[in-house]
């Protein structure tokens, strides 16, 4: 579109929360950047999008998915997607993570986290230099933990070296080691191998203080338990640079979701009690917990049509990220503003993306939507795999445009 | 049957067992768990007669498809089909294609496709009974999936009590031994605070689940406290695997603290009943001579009354396909 004509997106309520723009305004993009945001008449020559009643935001930053798929990307109004080293195979070498960072392209750019061990599998460094020179933007422990702490500190002290951020997942092996689900009344109602929910807690406080001891930047993933945050508010205070994510799953539904032996609802970390689920929403709302990600990790139906404890972990998440991201507006946990933070400015401030803000210059990544249009959550519609415990639910909040720099990739 | 019904709530024409299948005691009401029971006792008086059969399920197929390895509850269910005159097959863990690869949905639709009138299934995960009932077109009964239930092992188990007590109400049990993984303690936990018991789990900590409080259970950790007054002791099988130092350090220290003896069951009730549901292990969770003493222990009634719980339940959930009068 270079030498094209620019695009001005009128009428909307333009929000960035980089720059604390929340004000109806023209948005105007040319050669695929952001050329101006004001109340000026477009330029004669643009191209004219009615954005009147909608929203204009910068466009999602997934921060975690386990498969990049553009097609739900786009259509869940995600112009970047921050990848998980679990793919087939790890991406535990560079010119894999080269590879994965140019499979999007041009609909959805995928930020490779690079594997943190080779094969993920926690015991000898990966090749993390050569991956972030490769294009990696952080280094990922993958869907477990490091077992091993003399393992993690000197992943942690290495990757510091390299100016790159840990991310983690926070479940302490030895007690998440087969269990499927949080110990307490439901899980052994039904006979499910379960972990303690502290073993989050006691991931957490490991790891915080080793980052604290390296120096090292740390993000965990997935903070979904009353103790583990106040683990995170704990280390934060000490001036640990530490960070907190979660996905919609963890906010809205409780370990009453797996009764009936629903595997959709199977999900790493398990769901919790409705206490921490609760105390995962005040994480949210005093800003712990600084970004939502979708966790975006569909399953076949043969990995999902299993007994509980066989089904695979994960859910279809990059379609239902905004709508359900909204409901914390709605419910009033958040601002508008704050929320698109947390799922643009604030995982690409975390991983050191330009992008995440509609700053003059900036890529021309949007997500136009209607805050308050409704609808039901149907996974048969969704693109790819739809296994989600969230089918059925009626929500709001649908995006209308998604457009990936410069380029309109999704309308509805 | 000339018995009048154990529950109020029959005799008031709450319908007795409104269920396709019977995957647990959780779904069950506690007049419907009494009708199984009601029924149960007929099967008893004929087992013990010279003809030993019935023709109601002539004609009909069972498939008892047993995906974990069982002897005992296996045999039990193909007597108790087979007393009532049904044809039945067994689909042992050999011979199943699970092991080929297979998914357990597509078994299942291959042993829908035979035309089955009742499915008994055993497995190792907890849910995969329930999974199979919502893909199949005829009654299943779970003969045990998982930690998760067994509900035809507290059914005989409360037979038992009810025969050999004349109630279930009011009495304090005490279920004493491998908690954690026992489905059979799960069953019984549900049935027998459905009819009124008090209801006790005792174990070492290690074996002891989360949440019983929410079951109605109180739990001890001292055997002599939980058996204090204990009008039925049951006791739960200990596997091998788990009494070497991964739950509890030796079956020897097992038995010093766990195993039921003389002295320790002079704590309960004087005519206390004791309770195993097999297989035992004599010496490790039992004193030998106290499961062989008929005076106290019910291990072979409860045997017993097992095929005729079970014949209740084959005949009572195929009512229905049989199109016997007020169960359309």
């Amino acid at each position: 579109m270079m030498g094209g004509p620019p695009l001005a997106i009128t009428g909307g309520r333009v929000i960035c929360p980089a720059s604390g723009h929340d004000a109806i305004a023209t948005l105007v993009v040319r050669d695929r950047r952001i050329a101006g945001i004001g109340n000026d008449a477009p330029p004669s020559d643009a191209q004219v999008i009615d954005a009147t009643g909608l929203v204009v935001a910068p466009g999602l930053i997934d921060a975690g998915v386990f498969r990049a798929d553009a097609a739900a990307a786009n259509a869940g109004g995600i112009t970047r997607m921050i990848l998980m080293p679990d793919q087939s195979p790890p991406l535990d070498d560079p010119a894999l993570v080269a590879f994965a960072q140019g499979s999007g392209k041009p609909d959805v750019w995928v930020h490779p986290l690079a594997a943190a061990t080779r094969g993920l599998k926690g015991i000898e460094l990966a090749e993390i230099g050569l991956a972030h020179a490769a294009g990696a933007i952080g280094v990922a422990t993958g869907r477990e933990a490091i077992a091993d702490a003399r393992v993690m500190q000197r992943l942690l002290a290495y990757a510091h070296g390299h100016g790159l951020v840990v991310v983690t997942h926070a479940e302490d092996r030895a007690l998440a080691a087969g269990a499927v689900a949080t110990e307490g009344e439901y899980a052994t109602r039904m006979g499910l191998p379960a972990a303690p929910a502290f073993a989050e807690a006691l991931a957490i406080i490991r790891d915080c203080r080793l980052a604290e001891a390296t120096g090292a930047r740390l993000h965990i993933r997935q903070v979904t338990t009353a103790e583990g945050l106040a683990a995170v508010r704990a280390a934060q205070g000490r001036g640990v640079d530490v960070t907190a994510g979660i996905t919609p799953a963890h906010l809205l539904l409780n370990d009453m979701a797996v009764s009936g032996f629903r595997s959709f609802a199977r999900l790493s970390p398990p769901l919790r009690s409705e206490r921490d689920r609760l105390a995962a929403i005040a994480g949210v709302r005093d800003g712990t917990i600084c970004i939502l990600a979708s966790g975006h990790d569909p399953q076949s139906q043969e990995d999902k049509r299993q007994p509980f404890a066989d089904a695979r972990a994960g859910m279809a998440g990059a379609e239902t990220l905004l709508a359900l991201g909204l409901g914390l507006v709605r419910d009033g946990v958040l601002s508008l503003p704050a929320m698109v933070a947390l799922v643009s400015t604030n995982p690409a401030r975390r991983f050191g993306l330009v992008a995440g803000t509609l700053q003059l210059g900036a890529p021309a990544d949007l997500v136009i939507f209607d805050e308050h249009a409704p609808w039901r959550i149907d996974g048969d519609k969704f693109h790819g795999a739809g296994n989600t415990p969230f089918n059925g639910l009626p929500t709001a909040g649908r995006v209308r445009m998604t457009i990936k720099g410069g380029d309109v990739v999704w309308r509805a | 049957m000339a018995r009048a019904p154990s529950h109020p709530a029959l005799a008031d024409g709450a319908h007795p067992f409104p269920h396709a299948h019977l995957l647990g005691i959780a779904q069950l009401k506690p007049w419907e768990i009494c009708f199984l029971l009601d029924e149960a006792e007929q099967w008893v008086e004929m087992n013990r007669g010279a003809s030993k059969h019935d023709d109601r399920l002539q004609g009909l197929t069972q498939i008892n498809a047993f995906f974990e390895n069982s002897t005992r509850t296996l045999l039990s269910f193909e007597i108790a089909g087979k007393r009532l005159g049904a044809d039945v097959v067994n689909l042992g863990v050999s011979g199943s294609s699970v092991k080929k690869g297979e998914t357990l949905l597509d078994t299942a639709l291959t042993l829908n496709a035979m035309h089955p009138d009742m499915i008994v299934i055993r497995h190792a995960a907890s849910g995969a009974v329930q999974l199979i009932s919502e893909k199949v077109d005829c009654p299943v009964l779970n003969a045990g999936d998982g930690r998760h239930e067994h509900p035809t092992q507290a059914l005989l188990d409360a037979l038992t009590i009810r025969r050999r007590k004349g109630r279930i109400a009011g009495l304090t049990v005490a279920i004493c031994g491998d908690i954690l993984h026992s489905r059979v303690a799960r069953s019984n936990f549900m049935l027998l605070a459905a009819l009124g018991a008090q209801v006790r789990a005792v174990a070492p900590p290690t074996l002891l689940p989360a949440g019983l409080d929410g079951f109605s259970v109180q739990s001890f950790t001292s055997m002599d406290d939980g058996l204090a007054n204990a009008d039925v002791v049951m006791m739960l099988r200990l596997q091998t695997e788990r009494m070497e130092g991964a739950y509890v350090p030796s079956p020897r220290e097992y038995f010093r603290f766990y195993g039921l003896t003389e002295a320790r069951l002079a704590k309960a009730a004087p005519d206390v009943l004791v309770m195993h549901p097999g297989p035992m292990n004599r010496g490790v969770e039992i004193d030998g001579a106290i499961a062989d003493d008929i005076a106290r222990s019910a291990v072979t009634e409860q045997v017993e009354m097992g095929v005729a719980v079970r014949m209740a339940c084959l005949d009572v959930l195929t009512r229905r396909r049989r199109g016997i009068k007020d169960w359309a």
